[in-house]
């Protein structure tokens, strides 16, 4: 029987871990994040899990002391947010290139300029070009469940990448929900026991790890980190099929909620679909107007075919971004769906908003003028702009 | 602690751990300091060796060929410190689990830009939780592998890519990082700061101590690289000696905080004799800079005083 439970985002990852019990996490506190390596050096100082934790000087040294600790042959892992996931940088480059199968749990935070310390995209949105796999949750059922799956994609003998699993800060990992956690034995056969086939302290082989490699190789790791990434795919979604025959818990690459018969969709990414789905609910049961959600969960690989195919029906589209790129034309997830829809010949109107920036609040009353301009798109056809701003405070936030 | 009586042709005889066909240049103290290094390691015991981007990482691991007999790891420039830590903590998990029977020891070399300047907090961070682990700076006094650029351990006056000597110049205006005493200030176990000895026993025997002591170890090796200090590969030995006998480049060691001195030479020799060789020094001997080389010898003979009283 699962267990009921009522716990922060926080404490359902660092309670994955506990279940997992991994060999080494070095980690560097950060807000929001801190919690996770404080409940695991708890766990450690009551015996109650065998990892080691190494206490690093900073978040550069998180990530490679992660690097140097799953290279050797160990399931290692670490946490952090924001400005600390930017001194990692580098580092997320080379676990992705060194094939390191590492899990990182992201709080999502803003990046600082200015410094701010709650919820927004900026940071995971600008590391999603180093080769890890990106899973985002709306809940802290879903970052809880998405943990328990990371190591068994990671790990899977044709992924061998890095994966960050990515919670909303504060909003999902602070807030306390009521939560169903699966029992420990359960979660540690479907984990299972870390074998890897080449690691440094393999007694049966030498190895070296992270080579000087000139112009007539380079090329080709990178190819071989994009075939790693398309049969992740698969991978993603066997584990994702595993986890739900033993929780009953449905997981792909997105959530398609009331798109049965959607004419207006949104697509967008973590806990603001919590505000979204309200926000359907009443819309169709005041108006009858058939509104429709896309919440992307994976978003590296990304899934084109699969969401052209999602909002094929659709009237329009607008693409909710957590992050600025300062484009002209979106932001990420804007121009990853705008692509997915060019490709796959479609001509829905779309409009790129941005939202939530710095731990901006968006609401119930936000999205229900988001589906009203879509609806005024679609009838009028007039190009709205390629991109808005939601709940600005200044004037060009009216806008929208 | 293992310690046997020194023999040359013995330790000479040790089967090589950098294998032979890497890049390096010829004359480069940095190969000479990571093979006699390994020589130290007891012949069954197997190791993890680490290495800061640098000369020797794009040298000596140059995809698909690697120089290195046993396990091997380059992540960046600035983090040898904190990507060896990892790699111990793994071991000792897997050790813990039954997973790993072997001993395995963790050397890591980094030249002074990936220690003493980019990778200064890595390394301090991995000296301060006391790994079992020795960091090996090969300290050569530049960033070499970008073309000689200063660094925090480039001498005084030296003439680099970024300190040129020039006609308002006289080349790099300050005075090195005492590395090997800042480590020792972190209260490790062991540290040595040594070079190339006609015998090679002062670099062997601190190696040796450094490995075989457990916990964090740091040995600072005064690594001569012709191209940046500009003098002939043949004249590498007589450079180290010269360094040891004026006492730029003194020989020591931190044993449990500790300071023992390793070498006092019978007569000190002045500083000019170290410098007149290389290249990097010329401008010193213009007529209009004879000063400099006095202020050299006072910074010279300053840190000599230090260090001997420390040692007292």
């Amino acid at each position: 029987m699962a267990i009921r439970e009522r716990l922060s985002g926080n404490e359902a990852v660092a309670y994955a871990i506990k279940q997992i019990n991994p060999d080494v996490m070095p980690a560097f506190p950060i807000t929001p994040s801190t919690e996770i390596p404080q409940y695991v050096a708890t766990y450690i100082a009551n015996g109650e899990i065998d990892t080691e934790f190494i206490h690093v000087e900073s978040e550069h040294s998180a990530m490679s002391a992660t690097i140097g600790a799953s290279a050797a042959g160990a399931r290692a892992l670490t946490a952090t947010s924001s400005c600390g996931m930017a001194l990692m940088w580098e580092e997320l480059y080379v676990a992705a290139s060194d094939r390191l199968p590492i899990v990182l749990a992201l709080v999502n935070r803003a990046l600082t300029g200015p410094i701010n310390i709650n919820a927004d995209h900026s940071d995971s949105m600008g590391a999603r070009d180093s080769g890890w796999i990106q899973i985002y949750a709306e809940s802290n059922q879903e970052v809880y469940d998405n943990f328990i799956q990371a190591f068994p994609i990671a790990e899977h003998e044709k992924v061998h990448l890095p994966v960050m699993i990515c919670q909303d800060g504060f909003i999902t990992s602070h807030g306390v929900e009521n939560i169903l956690l699966v029992e420990d034995d359960k979660v540690k056969a479907f984990v299972g026991e870390y074998e890897p086939e080449h690691y440094l302290l393999n007694p049966n082989e030498k190895m070296a790890v992270g080579p000087y490699a000139v112009s007539n190789y380079y090329m080709e790791t990178k190819r071989a980190q994009r075939q790693a990434m398309l049969e992740a795919r698969q991978v993603i979604l066997d584990v994702a099929k595993k986890f739900e025959e033993m929780t009953g818990r449905h997981y792909a690459f997105f959530e398609e909620y009331r798109m049965e018969d959607a004419e207006y969709a949104v697509v967008i990414i973590g806990s603001a679909a919590g505000t979204c789905k309200a926000a359907i609910e009443h819309i169709r049961s005041t108006t009858g107007k058939k509104v429709g959600l896309v919440k992307i969960r994976v978003f590296r690989p990304f899934p084109e075919e699969e969401l052209a195919k999602a909002l094929a029906h659709v009237k329009a589209v607008a693409i909710m971004d957590r992050s600025e790129m300062f484009s002209a034309t979106s932001g990420p997830l804007g121009a990853e769906v705008r692509a997915a829809l060019y490709q796959a010949k479609s001509s829905v109107d779309t409009v790129n908003y941005f939202y939530g920036l710095g731990g901006r609040d968006i609401t119930v009353a936000d999205f229900e003028q988001v589906y009203e301009n879509l609806e005024k798109m679609a009838r009028t056809h007039e190009p709205v702009g390629m991109y808005g701003y939601i709940g600005l405070r200044s004037e060009q936030g009216k806008e929208v | 602690m293992v310690q046997t009586a020194y023999n040359f042709k013995e330790v000479m005889s040790k089967p090589e751990r950098l294998a032979p066909g890497h890049r390096m240049c010829a004359g480069c103290g940095g190969t000479i300091t990571v093979r006699n290094v390994l020589r130290a390691l007891k012949e069954g015991d197997k190791a993890v060796i680490g290495n800061a981007t640098g000369c020797l990482e794009v040298s000596s691991y140059m995809y698909p060929y690697t120089a290195y007999e046993d396990s091997y790891i380059h992540n960046a420039f600035e983090n040898a410190g904190a990507t060896l830590s990892g790699v111990e903590t793994a071991y000792n998990v897997l050790k813990k689990k039954g997973k790993i029977k072997d001993t395995y020891k963790f050397i890591t070399f980094g030249g002074d830009g990936g220690t003493y300047d980019i990778g200064f907090q890595s390394l301090s961070g991995a000296m301060e939780r006391g790994h079992d682990m020795v960091y090996v700076c090969y300290d050569n006094g530049a960033y070499m592998n970008t073309g000689t650029q200063r660094s925090s351990a480039t001498p005084q006056f030296a003439d680099t890519t970024t300190t040129p000597a020039g006609s308002v110049s006289a080349g790099k205006v300050q005075i090195r990082k005492d590395l090997a005493a800042i480590i020792a200030e972190h209260h490790v176990p062991y540290v040595g700061q040594t070079t190339f000895t006609s015998n090679f026993k002062d670099l062997y025997t601190k190696a040796q101590k450094a490995i075989y002591t457990p916990g964090a170890a740091f040995l600072n090796v005064m690594s001569p690289c012709p191209r940046g200090w500009g003098y002939e590969t043949s004249e590498l030995m007589n450079i180290c000696k010269l360094a040891i006998d004026t006492c730029y480049w003194p020989l020591f060691e931190v044993i449990d905080g500790q300071w023992i001195l390793s070498y006092e030479p019978k007569k000190k020799l002045p500083i000019e004799e170290f410098l007149k060789p290389q290249r990097r020094f010329r401008h010193l001997f213009k007529k209009e800079n004879e000063e400099l080389i006095g202020l050299f010898q006072e910074e010279v003979d300053r840190r000599w005083e230090e260090l001997k009283n420390r040692c007292n």
